[in-house]
């Protein structure tokens, strides 16, 4: 299978608040993303997982590093090729409530991107808004509603509607089910996988639920302050986690079923500060097995429980 | 609920407790009918999706609510046997952070930002005359220390806007705690947390729960906190409790169609399933909810009663050819068999 995004070295740095520091948000990030497959980014608030989403879009611009979409080299684009481009590549925010202008009606929200890239006259427009609300489960009734008269889980319907307007090839979904209660979640997420079945779309998925993400991903990366630590086909991930971050992660999770044994699993501490990162590997004031080396040296990327599933880690 | 090691009186008993409040269109009703003990040592999970009415139920016991709009219609809450209701305002706010503590959902809009942390629990302990001066910063240093933000000395010179969200949230419980309350209720505690941080604060409120012997009411929409923190769950809908039982029980045989429904919609580790079972609908907000059981219109067991009377909370008995299970309960005229 060809891929359909390309990501090499990856980096997006930002000036520090106090102006005199540089915070590495995302700091050398690789991967490959094949067409009609979902790429789960996980990791903890500050892990860079949001700014990387971001900056594939160039929403952000990154400072270094290689970005290929459909064979196009994103980053050497004019910002009026990158404007087309990005007919192809669109977001779905966690937010449904900021995301959408409450002033316009659904109609004009998802006629919208269609007026922006000039596709279709007036009519033809409105028969694709009406296809793309019939797309993600909502009436036609709803074309002359505003934001404020639906449930946070139809308004992130319509931002998901908005999203394929165009028909795309990837959506980056932010946190797209985050802000959602359970009930509301699950009917989200299965209308995300039928879409991606019934349009081939590929999905870049970014959250901080690793029960969400292996649900919906094939392949998954595990991000901590700005790197990947682990990388993987899904079920290697959640079945043999090398890391001892993805490990602690996993073991965190509160689950419903039999109690988690002892407190020795609660990784201690918090998520360090990213304009002060610690020296070599960043996650070793908080790692049981740390040893002397990882206080000094970050380690590289090797093979954990198969070639394809990759880990940083001096303990292999 | 189950009274604990067959302890006499409840701690807290809320007694068919209804609220309702005011809105342009007219009084609606939010809370309809709520029963729920709390037994001394007793950690019970309220569980519940937004508009079930869980927070509203907090705010009650605390008399947090602004009235108007909000106005308890009937009921009880009693708490060691006194009816918080019937307290003056003086009295209640000498319960309140005394014999009954409170954390909430986002620390950083319950603690004051001008304040260093080191006064703020000075300030708990003075108000309520346990110590002042001196002594009551030594105090919050020690309790500092209990809750796991050390060291004390710098920790109490920092304002919150200096402290992560974890350590926000255990400064919090540093000041509920203040008093050596009888009953910490802890309204989505863990929820603004990443997941590594919600593990430690889980772990924190076990463990402070065994050495001050207190009563914890935890609020919550997820259901795997409450699997970690709870020996009774309650499960809110719609403004009612439709289910109660210990939580392993609740987790091993859910009888109302709504809890097997939330049980089975979030995705599990472990467990890939191409779609994930869902309940259709939303929750009815509250002046549209019918004279029936508030999840008919979601509800695939739902039959003609349903929509027509609201089903009691009942005791129900386990599966076909098992043995009863005492204190499960569930408010359904048609329950998962």
């Amino acid at each position: 299978m060809t891929a359909l995004l390309a990501v090499r070295g990856l980096k997006t740095h930002f000036r520090a608040r106090d102006g005199a520091g540089i915070v590495r948000a995302v700091d050398g990030v690789s991967f490959t993303l094949d067409a009609g497959s979902t790429l789960g980014i996980v990791g903890e608030s500050g892990c860079g997982k949001s700014t990387l989403a971001r900056s594939v879009l160039r929403l952000i611009e990154p400072s270094s590093g290689e970005i290929t979409f459909d064979g196009e080299d994103v980053r050497a684009l004019s910002a009026r090729r990158l404007a087309a481009l990005r007919r192809h590549m669109q977001i779905v925010f966690q937010d449904p409530y900021a995301s959408l202008d409450p002033r316009q009606s659904i109609g004009a929200i998802l006629a919208e991107p269609l007026e922006i890239h000039r596709i279709g006259d007036r009519a033809s427009r409105h028969a694709r808004v009406l296809e793309v609300l019939g797309l993600v489960g909502l009436d036609a009734e709803a074309v002359g509603k505003f934001p404020h008269e639906f449930s946070g889980g139809q308004r992130q319907r319509i931002g998901i509607a908005r999203a394929i307007a165009l028909s795309p090839r990837l959506i980056v979904a932010d946190e797209p089910v985050s802000a959602l209660d359970v009930s509301i979640q699950s009917q989200i997420l299965n209308l995300l996988v039928s879409l991606r079945e019934r349009l081939g779309l590929s999905y870049l998925f970014i959250s901080h639920d690793l029960a969400v993400v292996e649900h919906i991903s094939d392949w998954v990366l595990v991000m901590y302050l700005g790197r990947i630590v682990e990388s993987g086909p899904v079920e290697a991930i959640y079945a043999r986690p090398s890391h001892p971050y993805t490990q602690a992660l996993i073991a965190a999770i509160p689950q419903s079923g039999p109690r988690r044994q002892a407190a020795q699993s609660v990784l201690a501490g918090d998520v360090p500060d990213p304009e002060h990162p610690p020296a070599g590997c960043p996650f070793h004031p908080r790692c049981p097995k740390a040893m002397p080396r990882c206080t000094s040296e970050f380690p590289d990327e090797r093979a954990a429980s198969s070639p394809a599933h990759r880990v940083s880690c001096h303990l292999y | 609920m189950i009274p604990k090691d067959g302890a006499s009186a409840p701690l807290l008993a809320i007694e068919d407790l209804a609220v309702s409040f005011g809105t342009e269109s007219g009084r609606v009703s939010v809370l309809d009918g709520v029963n729920l003990s709390i037994f001394p040592g007793q950690a019970v999970g309220l569980v519940g999706e937004s508009g079930s009415g869980k927070s509203v139920t907090a705010m009650s016991v605390m008399r947090l609510l602004p009235s108007p709009p909000s106005r308890v219609d009937r009921g009880r809450i009693l708490f060691r046997g006194q009816d918080l209701l019937a307290l003056p305002a003086g009295k209640m706010r000498a319960m309140r952070g005394d014999r009954i503590g409170m954390i909430f959902q986002e620390p950083m809009t319950s603690l004051n930002p001008t304040f260093t942390v080191g006064f703020q629990i000075a300030e708990a302990l003075a108000l309520h005359g346990k110590a002042r001066g001196v002594a009551a910063h030594e105090r919050a240093g020690a309790l500092l220390e209990r809750v796991g933000v050390g060291p004390a000395a710098r920790r109490l010179r920092q304002y919150p806007h200096e402290l992560s969200g974890g350590l926000r949230q255990r400064v919090m419980m540093a000041i509920a705690l203040a008093c050596d309350p009888d009953l910490l209720i802890a309204d989505e505690p863990t929820t603004a947390l990443d997941v590594t941080i919600q593990a430690q604060i889980l772990d924190l409120i076990a463990r402070l729960r065994a050495e001050f012997g207190m009563s914890v009411l935890l609020i919550t929409h997820d259901l795997g906190v409450v699997a970690e923190v709870c020996d009774l769950v309650a499960v809110m809908y719609a403004g009612r409790i439709v289910e109660q039982a210990s939580a392993a029980r609740l987790f091993a045989a859910p009888r109302h169609p709504y809890t097997l429904g939330l049980m089975e919609s979030a995705p599990k580790l472990g467990q890939r399933v191409k779609e994930l079972p869902t309940i259709p609908g939303m929750v009815p907000p509250p002046g549209k909810r019918g004279p029936g059981c508030g999840f008919v219109g979601r509800c695939g067991r739902a039959l003609a009663r349903c929509a027509a009377e609201p089903p009691p909370l009942a005791p129900v008995g386990g599966p076909v050819g098992s043995s009863a299970s005492p204190g499960h309960e569930a408010a359904c005229w048609n329950p998962v068999p």
